[in-house]
Order: structure tokens, then sequence, then C-alpha cells
């Protein structure tokens, strides 16, 4: 065994560690912002994965998108809305954590089961030197369809935030008359219509 | 484009000679890029640092730091020992493992950008094939460690310091990546060497930022982005020392603040180095290498005079990038600070578009005049 293969097997053993660790954090982690950082943890760790695997522009995209974006928003939304709602449903959270556990290695067990009798082909093929151009290639030829769409449906979710934080398209009231949404602010056009205070003391 | 000067294989060849088997010598080789690029970057923290002080003085009439080493430029060391020395305070009701990891995630990315950067020809620790993808990446983990940092101070000043650079850091880094990503039509690779080679083939005219247009817009609107995702004065909203005393570096003392600090200096000098890569031509003299040897009168692959060109490189990009870390500081002192919904509106509602229309800009420019643009 050579220096590269051993630096891999090593950087494998520790990345799956990360990985494994990491997830059952995750999962087992009492405070919820914990369980964000830790989940920032797991997606850093796939990256490596990917790494391992000459995939450098996914590890990369990984790291930009799952931890720059998708993390980040995770914890802004936990630390905007961060309230200590007492636990409503902790009198039955043994019997809960009982059958989630049961689930859990049932699931796990089917997996392994799965891992261990499928035959995994290796490839032997040298990987190949720029794996950006050859994604890029694909993207616009082989898999032009499932890009658009995925940018149609990335760009209605745009749309479809920014209708939501422009307060003016949502209806304050319903016609029974009671308040869907309760919204912090008002838009400035409306706050300028508010009654002004009747000036009856005069001046002071 | 391989020939030049090759340390690596200089240095196992040396070590080899010396009897050593081969996979020893590159064992050997591994650190030593590693503590280069820690020491670079130190230096280059404290020179910032010092930097900072003197230009700052001289804007403000004062004499700035004169007493410990020639002009106060050990200023900075004996600071960092001081910072050192200090008793390292955990606030009681802190988080203390997320306290303590914030800082390092603030400055790990910032160290690791290092990696990608080139100096010469050769200078370049690692000639990753997605280079300017990897620094952006890399730019995206740093309002991790704010928020975390934040969050565990428990202080509602820290909280919302963190929250603010998040919010921030997210907001600019898309016309940033916007900007980048117009440079790399113009190159049609991902690789910083690449990024640099391709705007040294005519020497200054070819540098992207005179390329006509696009490369201004680019250039201004990276600039920008760039200042604001350092988060310094106009942009310094996370600290915003008079409303949220400090920001996410509250609660912060000793080492820990530190490294803070020095996050901040590494990402100033990083800043400045990805402009003078990305839109100055990195290492590039104001005329091609070729046309230098050629009214020196030597040869090219003269071993004296690739000396001579890996030195001038290093020296051509430290200069460059040491106008922009003035830029930076000249900004820092003579700007007042922007309001949160100004920060937002010029981010959103300005450089995005701008940034978006650029790229389309570029991309149907590079169609129509490939000569000059970079097409094929």
């Amino acid at each position: 065994m050579n220096l590269g293969e051993g630096v891999r097997l090593v950087s494998f053993g520790i990345l799956a560690l990360i990985v494994l660790g990491g997830a059952l954090g995750v999962v087992l982690a009492p405070s919820m912002v914990h369980a964000a950082f830790l989940l920032g943890l797991v997606f850093v760790g796939m990256s490596g994965l990917y790494l391992l695997l000459n995939a450098d522009f996914v590890a990369a995209a990984q790291i930009l998108i799952y931890v720059g974006a998708v993390n980040v928003l995770l914890l802004f939304a936990i630390m905007l809305v961060n309230r200590r709602i007492p636990d409503a449903a902790a009198g039955k959270r043994g019997l809960r954590n009982t059958i989630a556990g049961f689930v859990c290695l049932f699931v796990f067990g089917s997996l392994v089961n799965g891992v261990v009798r499928v035959p995994w082909p290796i490839s032997t093929e040298t990987p190949i030197a720029n794996s950006t151009l050859r994604i890029g290639e694909q993207f616009f030829s082989y898999y032009l369809l499932p890009f658009e769409a995925v940018s149609i449906l990335l760009l209605l979710a745009l749309v479809g935030a920014i209708i939501l934080a422009r307060r003016e398209f949502v209806p304050d009231r319903t016609e029974s008359g009671d308040q869907p949404l309760v919204l912090p602010e008002r838009p400035r056009a409306e706050m300028d219509e508010t009654p002004k205070l009747p000036e009856t003391t005069g001046r002071r | 484009m391989n020939q030049g000067i090759d340390l690596q294989r200089s240095f196992v060849e040396l070590l080899t000679g010396a009897g050593l088997p081969q996979e020893v010598a590159r064992a050997f080789w591994l650190p030593l890029p590693m503590v280069v690029i820690l020491a670079v970057v130190t230096v280059a923290v404290l020179l910032a640092i010092w930097g900072e002080r003197k230009w700052a003085a001289d804007m403000q009439q004062r004499i700035g730091p004169n007493i410990v080493g020639m002009a106060g430029f050990l200023q900075g060391v004996v600071d960092a020992i001081k910072l050192i020395v200090k008793e390292d305070i955990i606030p009681r009701k802190a988080d203390p493992w997320l306290f303590t990891i914030g800082p390092i995630l603030v400055l790990i990315p910032a160290f690791f950008a290092y990696l990608v950067v080139p100096f010469g020809q050769n200078l370049i620790i690692s000639d990753l094939t997605i280079g300017v993808f990897f620094l952006v990446a890399l730019g995206s983990v740093a309002p991790i460690g704010a928020l975390m940092a934040g969050y565990s101070s428990n202080n509602k000043y820290a909280l919302l310091g963190g929250l603010r650079a998040a919010a921030q850091s997210i907001s600019y880094e898309i016309p940033l990546a916007l900007s980048v990503l117009s440079v790399v039509i113009m190159t049609g690779s991902l690789s910083t060497i690449a990024v640099v080679e391709a705007q040294n083939t005519y020497g200054m005219l070819s540098w992207n930022v005179f390329k006509p247009i696009v490369g201004q817009v680019g250039f201004v609107v990276f600039l920008i982005s760039a200042l604001a995702e350092t988060e310094r004065a106009p942009f310094d909203l996370p600290e915003a020392e008079s409303e949220l005393v400090q920001g996410h570096h509250t609660e912060y003392s000793g080492m820990k603040f530190a490294l803070f600090y020095l996050a901040e200096y590494a990402n100033l000098v990083l800043g400045s180095l990805m402009a003078t890569i990305l839109f100055l031509g990195g290492w590039g003299f104001f005329v091609p290498v070729e046309t230098l040897a050629g009214w020196l009168g030597v040869d090219l692959l003269n071993p004296v005079f690739q000396l001579f060109a890996a030195f001038l490189g290093i020296v051509i990009t430290v200069l460059k990038s040491t106008i922009f870390v003035f830029l930076a500081i000249l900004a820092r002192w003579t700007l007042p600070r922007v309001r949160i919904d100004q920060l937002l509106d010029l981010g959103w509602k300005f450089l995005l578009p701008i940034g978006l229309v650029n790229l389309l800009l570029t991309a149907a420019f590079r169609l129509a005049f490939p000569g000059i643009f970079g097409g094929v």
C-alpha cells in the first residue's frame, strides 16, 4: 500500500465517522440549534466523501448550497423563532422514542441487508480530469429538460417568496371576519392612511 | 506552459538524491506549503493591521503607533502577544462548545482559501480545476461561524449581530458570485492559474478590468460586494458599535477575540488578492513576460531570468493587492456607515440586477466578439 492509498483509507474512515456521528447527533441532540450545527458538519463530511470520489465540482457545490445556503437558512429560522414552548407530549416521550427506535432499527437492518447482498460493481475506469466541463456539457445536452424544469421551479419559488414578502398581496381579513394572518408590520402605504389623532386638547 | 520553477519537484528530487525513498520525500513536502501559508497569511495580516493604523492615523492627522519596532511596525505583534496571554473568559450562561468553535469556524475558511491563490506560474499551493468556485464556496461557510458565535454568547446584542452578519454575508454573496462568473465566462476555466494566464496574453491590455463595459461593471460590483463580505465599515453593521456594542464579538476576549480579528484581516487581504487575480491580471507585469525578456535581451528559459520573473510576479501581486487594501481602509475611515435597509437595498435591488445583466452581456459579447472576450 503506497502513501496515496493510505491517506485515502484514513480520510475515508475519518469522514465516515464524521458523517455517521454527526447524523446520530442531529437526531439525538436535545437542543435544536445543536442539531442544526451538526447537520452542517454532516454536509461537510459528505462533501469530503465526494472529494474522495474525484468529484471536486460536486463537493464544492455541496458546500456552497447545503452548508452555505440550506444550513444557514435553517439556523436563521431556528434563531428567529427561538421560543421555548413547553412540550405538551412530554409524558408520551418514552413510548414515542421506543417506537421510533424500533422503526429506525428496522430500516437500518433492511438497508444493511441490501448493501451486503448486492454485488456492487467497482469501476476500474480512470476518473475524468475535468468533471466540471463534463457536467456542463451533460446539463446542456442530455439533461436539458430536467435542468430547465428545475430552473422554472426555482423561479416560481422565488416569485412566490417575493409575493409573500410584499404584504399588500396577502389579505388581512377573510369574509367571515376572522384574521387568518396577523402581520407584525404594515406596508407603508397603509401606515399613511391611519387616522390621525384627534386634536382636542390644543397645544401643550 | 509548464516551464519555470517547480518547487515540489526540486524538493522531492533533492531528498531522493539524499537517499530517501520518493514516497517519504513527498510526505516531507506535504506540511511545508501549509506552514508557508500560515506564515505568509500571518505576516500579511500584521502588515495590513499596521497599514490600517498608520493610514487611519494619517487620515485623522495623528501619528499612530510609533514606539514598538520601526515606525510602530511591531505594534501588531505586541497586541497579539497581549491577546494570547489574556485570560480566556467564557460567560457562565454561554454554550461553551459553540462559543469555542464559532471563532475557529470563522477563521478556517479564510485560511483555507489561500490554497488556490497564485503568486506566480507555479507559486500556488494547489491548482484546483475548480479554484474560483472553491473560493466562492468557502466564502459561504463563514456566516455559520458568525451565527454560532452570536447564538452561543447568550446575549441579545451578540445574537442580533450574528444574524445581521449572516444576512449581509448571504445577500452580498450573490452579486459577488455573479461578477466572478462573468470573469469565468471570459476565461473559460475555473482554475485561478488559467484566469491569470488568460489575462496576460497582451500584457496590461488584456486584464479583465480593461475589457470594454463588462470588465468595469463587473469590477465595481465585485469591489462593493467584496467590501461588504469583509464586514468592515461602511458595511460594518454586524458590529455597529454604537447600537450593538460589538455584534457577535461582544462576549469574546483573549485569543478567541484575536481569532476574529485575524479572520477579519485575512479576509480583507484575501478579497484584495481575489480582485487582483480576477480583474487586474494577477502576477502579470504591464507587458508580457516574453516582451520583457526581449527588452532585457535574455532567453525566456534563462534560469536567472526565470528567478527574476518569479520574484517580479510576487512583487507585482503584492503591490496590486496593497492598492485594494488601501482602498478598503480609505473607505472605512472616510465613509459613514450605511443603514441596514440601505445595505439590503443596495445588495438586492442594485447590485443583483446589475450583476445579472452584466453576466448576460458578457455571454453575448463573448459570442459576438470572441477575439476580445476570450471566445474560441
